[in-house]
């Protein structure tokens, strides 16, 4: 008898995808979910805009600088969700033992999780960003190809975050699930989302520099006021994004092989 | 080893925990089990079974040992040998959610296999479970569930199909078509089985050589029609219960390793 020959990684990967595509193809719940918050979001922070316009110079200037930082913001979040939640469905459907006995390789796993992050991510806050010209007349499209550089670089970021909670899910069990959906938040006051990085103490703003996230805000008001495109403040951001996420990726992989010595993928669940 | 093996278990052992008081749950084991023959891993609970599945699966690495399936080196090449084995248990669901079709979709993609639809017709077909395949894994039966759990075990026509209480909780109408289904797989592929199982009948119906396990160590092993005169019974389950109660062929206790042959 002769076996089936092993699939090509992107065969894996597909299957993976699938499985997630499913679950959120029936549950109209989940879709709604998706995309709910970050549109009531955009709904505040635009009546927010409509306030300050009149008595902020700054807001002034860029009607649409806090309705595009809020849009970036939930890429953040919602990138970070991508990957936590869909490698916490495993954990939750006590489906992870059962796959990883197929040939699925744990970084095929992590190349599927960072798909289905940007799948989840434009279902997420697409419907905001078309929402939000005819509410407050604010097409963030018009960022132009400057928005598909700061759309990336914060994935990734929500990515190597994301990577890491699933690590500790891994490896402390579902007991830190909520982790996924505060982490985010421990680089927010450090990311500059609605103010210049400038604003900080100054012995923070090394800190702040030391994410790529401050670049991307950054980045983002450079266009929106000045209407110049910073390579400097991207190529930062991209750099350190690929040493996060080389970090991410190294950390969750070894979290991986401590699971299979202490036997957590025989025990997962609630 | 030898090329007629397709299990070769050398030393392995496990172990939890660090420090005063490490956890044996497996204590050098050595095993083979032949091409195209049926094993059974018997024991109670805390025995070492699971355990010891798990490592064959590669879900878990050994302390020590080594493991060769089906020619490779388990614990070198697992993403090689895992395409041609697969495993079944009741105790792992599949996702709930999912339509009974879309979860064995989703295993045919990650066991890489060629004309999706024809091979989910083919096996629901065999296993009888085509009118369910488009409702919700999670709404079937305990008996549709198990069969459905076969149907993914056998997506990749393994060549090693390792089972863990393939019948439990089954009616025994369900439990005697698993068991005719599972004989009959063996017969027409010649597909290696290894099962742990709680039921003697299972066993002596399906299985040519029994694997007892005691405390993580194996302690007594050899055909079931063996074992039952050896121990001077009637049945497996007067053997499984001397074992388990650490008694000797003769009635009296015995000590541990493979003393009692």
């Amino acid at each position: 008898m002769t076996g089936p020959v092993p699939g090509t990684a992107g065969r894996r990967i597909m299957g993976v995808l699938l499985r997630h595509l499913y679950v959120l193809r029936s549950s109209w719940p989940r879709l709604l979910e998706l995309a709910y918050w970050p549109t009531v979001q955009m709904i505040m922070w635009g009546f927010i805009t409509l306030f300050f316009q009149s008595h902020s110079s700054w807001v002034a200037q860029a009607a649409g600088v806090l309705i595009s930082a809020v849009l970036l913001w939930d890429v953040l979040f919602r990138a970070n969700l991508g990957v936590s939640l869909t490698f916490m469905e495993e954990m939750w459907s006590r489906n992870l033992g059962q796959m990883f006995v197929s040939p699925l390789k744990p970084v095929e796993l992590v190349g599927a999780l960072m798909l289905m992050s940007t799948i989840r991510t434009l279902i997420s806050v697409t419907p905001a960003a078309l929402l939000a010209l005819p509410l407050y007349d604010v097409w963030v499209f018009a960022l132009g190809p400057p928005l598909i550089a700061f759309f990336a670089n914060i994935l990734v970021f929500g990515w190597c975050v994301g990577l890491a909670v699933s690590g500790l899910v891994l490896r402390f069990g579902l007991g830190a699930e909520s982790l996924a959906w505060v982490a985010v938040f421990a680089v927010a006051p450090l990311s500059g989302i609605y103010y210049p990085i400038a604003t900080l103490p100054e012995w923070l703003q090394p800190l702040s520099w030391a994410l790529p996230t401050a670049h991307v805000f950054e980045g983002m008001r450079a266009v929106l006021f000045d209407h110049q495109f910073r390579w400097d403040l991207l190529f930062r951001a991209v750099g350190l994004n690929l040493l996060y996420l080389a970090l991410a990726v190294v950390f969750f992989l070894r979290t991986f092989h401590v699971a299979r010595v202490r036997g957590l993928l025989l025990q997962q669940g609630e | 080893m030898t090329t007629d093996d397709a299990i070769a278990v050398r030393a392995l052992r496990k172990t939890f925990g660090a420090g005063k008081a490490p956890v044996v749950a497996v204590d050098g084991i050595d095993f083979t089990v032949a091409r195209g023959g049926t094993t059974a891993l018997l024991g109670g609970n805390g025995a070492g079974k699971t355990t010891t599945i798990g490592m064959l699966l590669g879900l878990l690495l050994p302390t020590s040992g080594t493991i060769t399936m089906l020619g490779e080196d388990m614990l070198r090449h697992r993403h090689r040998v895992l395409a041609r084995m697969n495993f079944s248990s009741p105790y792992v669901d599949l996702p709930r959610r999912l339509t009974v079709r879309e979860n064995l979709t989703v295993y045919a993609h990650l066991y890489g296999l060629d004309r999706t639809a024809e091979r989910i017709a083919a096996l629901a077909r065999d296993l009888d479970i085509t009118a369910f395949l488009n409702r919700p894994t999670g709404n079937l039966s305990a008996g549709q569930k198990t069969r459905v759990a076969l149907a993914k075990s056998l997506l990749n026509d393994p060549e090693v199909l390792l089972l863990d209480e393939p019948t439990a909780s089954l009616d025994p109408d369900t439990g005697d078509w698993v068991r005719g289904y599972l004989e009959g797989y063996r017969a027409r592929t010649g597909a290696t089985i290894l099962l742990a199982s709680h039921n003697m009948a299972e066993v002596e119906r399906l299985c040519d050589q029994v694997l007892m396990m005691r405390q993580g160590a194996i302690v007594d092993r050899g055909p079931p029609a063996d074992l039952i005169a050896r121990y001077g019974r009637t049945t497996l389950e007067e053997v499984f219960l001397d074992i388990a109660r650490n008694r000797r062929a003769d009635g009296a206790p015995a000590g541990q390793g493979e003393a009692a042959q």
